[in-house]
C-alpha cells in the first residue's frame, strides 16, 4: 500500500472510529454465541482497531515490519484465546474479516477515500486475517498435543477403593509410555496411602502381548519390593486364551475375574470381611 | 509355501516407531472384523501381529507390514507379512526357543506368535533381513 493511501485510510479510521468499531462489533457478535461478553469483545476490537490504525498512521500496511509487532502479537493472542474458547477457524477469521464490511458501511460515504483506497484496505485486512488463521492453526495444534498428554494421564487414574486397597483400571493400548506412567502412579499411590494391596484391572485393555505382560510383571515386582501385593483383575476369556498360547506365565500373581472379586480378596486378606454386599466405591 | 490366494486389497503399514505398531494392530483388527473371525481368533491374530511388528521394529530396525484377506479355497483368513532389512536371524531354532531373547524381552514373541497363528513361515538371511508371513484361518 502506498504511503499516501495508508495515511488517508488512517485519517478516516480515526475520524469514523466509533461508527466503524460499532458496526464491526455488531457483525462479530452474531458469531459469538455467548462465548464472549459484549464488553470483552468491544474492548478487544477497540484495541485491535487502535493498533491497526497506528500502523497505517506510520504510512505502512506491512505486517512484517518491526512497528507492526504489537499488532501481530495482538492478533496471535486473539487467535490463541479463540482456539481455547472453542471457536472454529472460520469463526475466528470472521472477527478480522468483518472489519472490511464494517468499514465500508460506516465510512463508505467519505469522499476522502477512493475505491482504490478501499481495495487497498481490503488487501490489508486479508493479510491480518491470514496471520490470524495461521496462528489459530498453530494454537489448535499445540492444544491438541497438550490434551492428548492430559488424556494419557487422565486415562490412568489410580483410585483408592478402600482403606489399604488402591486400583488402576487400565483402558486402551498399554504402550511403553503409558505403562511407565501407570507404574509410577501406582507406586506413588502405594506410598501415599500406605496400602498393602493394589489391583490392576485390565478389563479395558484390548490385547495383552508380551510387552504389555512384561509391563504388568514389572509393576507387580516393583510393588512387591515395596511390600505390597498386586492382584490382576478383568482378564477376559479371549485374552486368557491368548496369554496361554503366547506362553506368558503370571506365576504366583493372584488373578481375579473382575474388580469386585479382586476387592473381596484384598479385603478378606486384610481381615475386613464385607460379606456379599458390594461396597460403595467398588463399582467403577 | 503358504497356500493362500488374496481375496481383497493389500493394506500396507510402514513400521518405524511405537505408534506404527499400534497402527498395524488397528489395521489387522479391522481386517479380522471384516473377515468375521471370532473374537478369540481376532484377539490371537492382533496379538501375534503386535509381536511380529515389534520384532520388525526392535530387532529388524524397522520395515513394513502387509495385511491381506486370503482364501485357501475352503476357508477365508488373514495373511500378515512383516518385512525388514535388518540383521536377520542367524539361529532360527534358538530364536523360536521360549524365553530366548537378545533384547531383554520375555523371549516369547516369535514362538508365541507361531502358536497363535495357523500358518507361520520365516525367511531370513543373515545380514539381509527377515520376512515373516503368517495366516489365521476362520474356524
Ligand atoms: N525381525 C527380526 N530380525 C532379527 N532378529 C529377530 C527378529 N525377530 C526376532 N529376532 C530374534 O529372535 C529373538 C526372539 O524373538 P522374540 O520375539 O521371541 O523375543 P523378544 O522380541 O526378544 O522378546 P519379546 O518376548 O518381548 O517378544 C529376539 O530376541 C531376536 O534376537
Ligand atoms: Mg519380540
Amino acid at each position: 500500500m502506498e504511503t499516501n493511501t495508508a495515511l488517508r485510510l488512517a485519517a478516516v479510521l480515526a475520524d469514523r472510529q466509533d461508527a466503524v468499531v460499532e458496526a464491526w462489533s455488531d457483525a462479530v457478535r452474531e458469531t459469538l454465541r455467548g462465548r464472549l461478553t459484549r464488553a470483552e469483545l468491544d474492548r478487544q476490537l477497540a484495541d485491535l482497531y487502535t493498533l491497526l490504525r497506528t500502523l497505517l498512521e506510520s504510512g505502512s500496511s506491512s505486517l512484517g515490519r518491526p512497528d507492526a509487532a504489537d499488532l501481530r502479537s495482538m492478533l496471535s493472542d486473539l487467535s490463541h484465546a479463540r482456539a481455547r474458547q472453542g471457536f472454529s477457524v472460520s469463526e475466528t477469521a470472521i472477527s478480522v474479516f468483518a472489519l472490511k464490511a464494517a468499514f465500508y458501511r460506516a465510512a463508505g460515504d467519505d469522499d476522502h477515500v477512493s475505491k482504490a483506497d478501499f481495495a487497498a484496505f481490503s488487501l490489508f485486512i486479508d493479510d491480518l486475517g491470514l496471520h490470524t488463521v495461521e496462528t489459530y492453526v498453530a494454537a489448535r495444534d499445540s492444544i491438541i498435543t497438550e490434551q492428548s498428554q492430559q488424556l494419557m494421564e487422565l486415562s490412568t487414574p489410580v483410585v483408592k477403593l478402600w482403606d489399604g486397597v488402591v486400583a488402576v483400571p487400565l483402558i486402551g493400548t498399554l504402550d511403553s509410555a503409558r505403562s511407565q506412567i501407570v507404574m509410577e502412579r501406582l507406586l506413588q499411590a502405594l506410598v501415599d496411602t500406605g496400602s498393602p494391596y493394589a489391583i490392576l484391572d485390565i478389563t479395558g485393555v484390548p490385547a495383552v502381548d508380551t510387552q504389555v505382560a512384561q509391563h504388568i510383571l514389572k509393576t507387580v515386582v516393583a510393588a512387591q519390593l515395596m511390600g505390597a501385593q498386586c492382584i490382576i483383575s478383568g482378564i477376559r476369556p479371549q485374552i486368557a486364551q491368548t496369554i496361554v498360547s503366547l506362553g506368558i506365565e503370571f506365576g504366583e500373581i493372584v488373578t481375579k475375574a473382575n474388580l469386585s472379586d479382586a476387592l473381596q480378596y484384598a479385603l478378606r486378606s486384610l481381615g475386613t470381611d464385607i460379606g456379599k454386599r458390594a461396597p460403595r466405591g467398588a463399582v467403577i | 509355501m503358504i497356500n493362500a490366494e488374496p481375496t481383497g486389497e493389500t493394506r500396507r503399514q510402514g513400521i518405524g516407531g511405537d505408534d506404527d505398531v499400534v497402527r498395524v494392530r488397528q489395521l489387522v483388527r479391522a481386517a479380522a472384523v471384516a473377515t468375521k473371525l471370532s473374537l478369540v481368533d481376532q484377539t490371537k491374530l492382533v496379538t501375534a501381529a503386535s509381536e511380529l511388528a515389534r520384532n520388525t521394529l526392535i530387532h529388524g530396525g524397522g520395515g513394513y507390514a502387509e495385511v491381506i484377506p486370503v482364501t485357501n479355497g475352503r476357508r477365508n483368513g488373514i495373511l500378515i507379512v512383516f518385512v525388514d532389512d535388518g540383521p536377520g536371524i542367524v539361529d532360527l531354532d534358538l530364536a523360536f526357543t521360549d524365553g530366548y531373547t537378545t533384547a531383554g524381552g520375555l523371549g516369547l514373541g516369535l514362538s508365541g506368535a507361531r502358536r497363535l497363528m495357523d500358518e507361520f513361515r520365516v525367511e531370513t538371511t543373515p545380514g539381509e533381513g527377515t520376512t515373516v508371513s503368517a495366516v489365521k484361518w476362520e474356524r
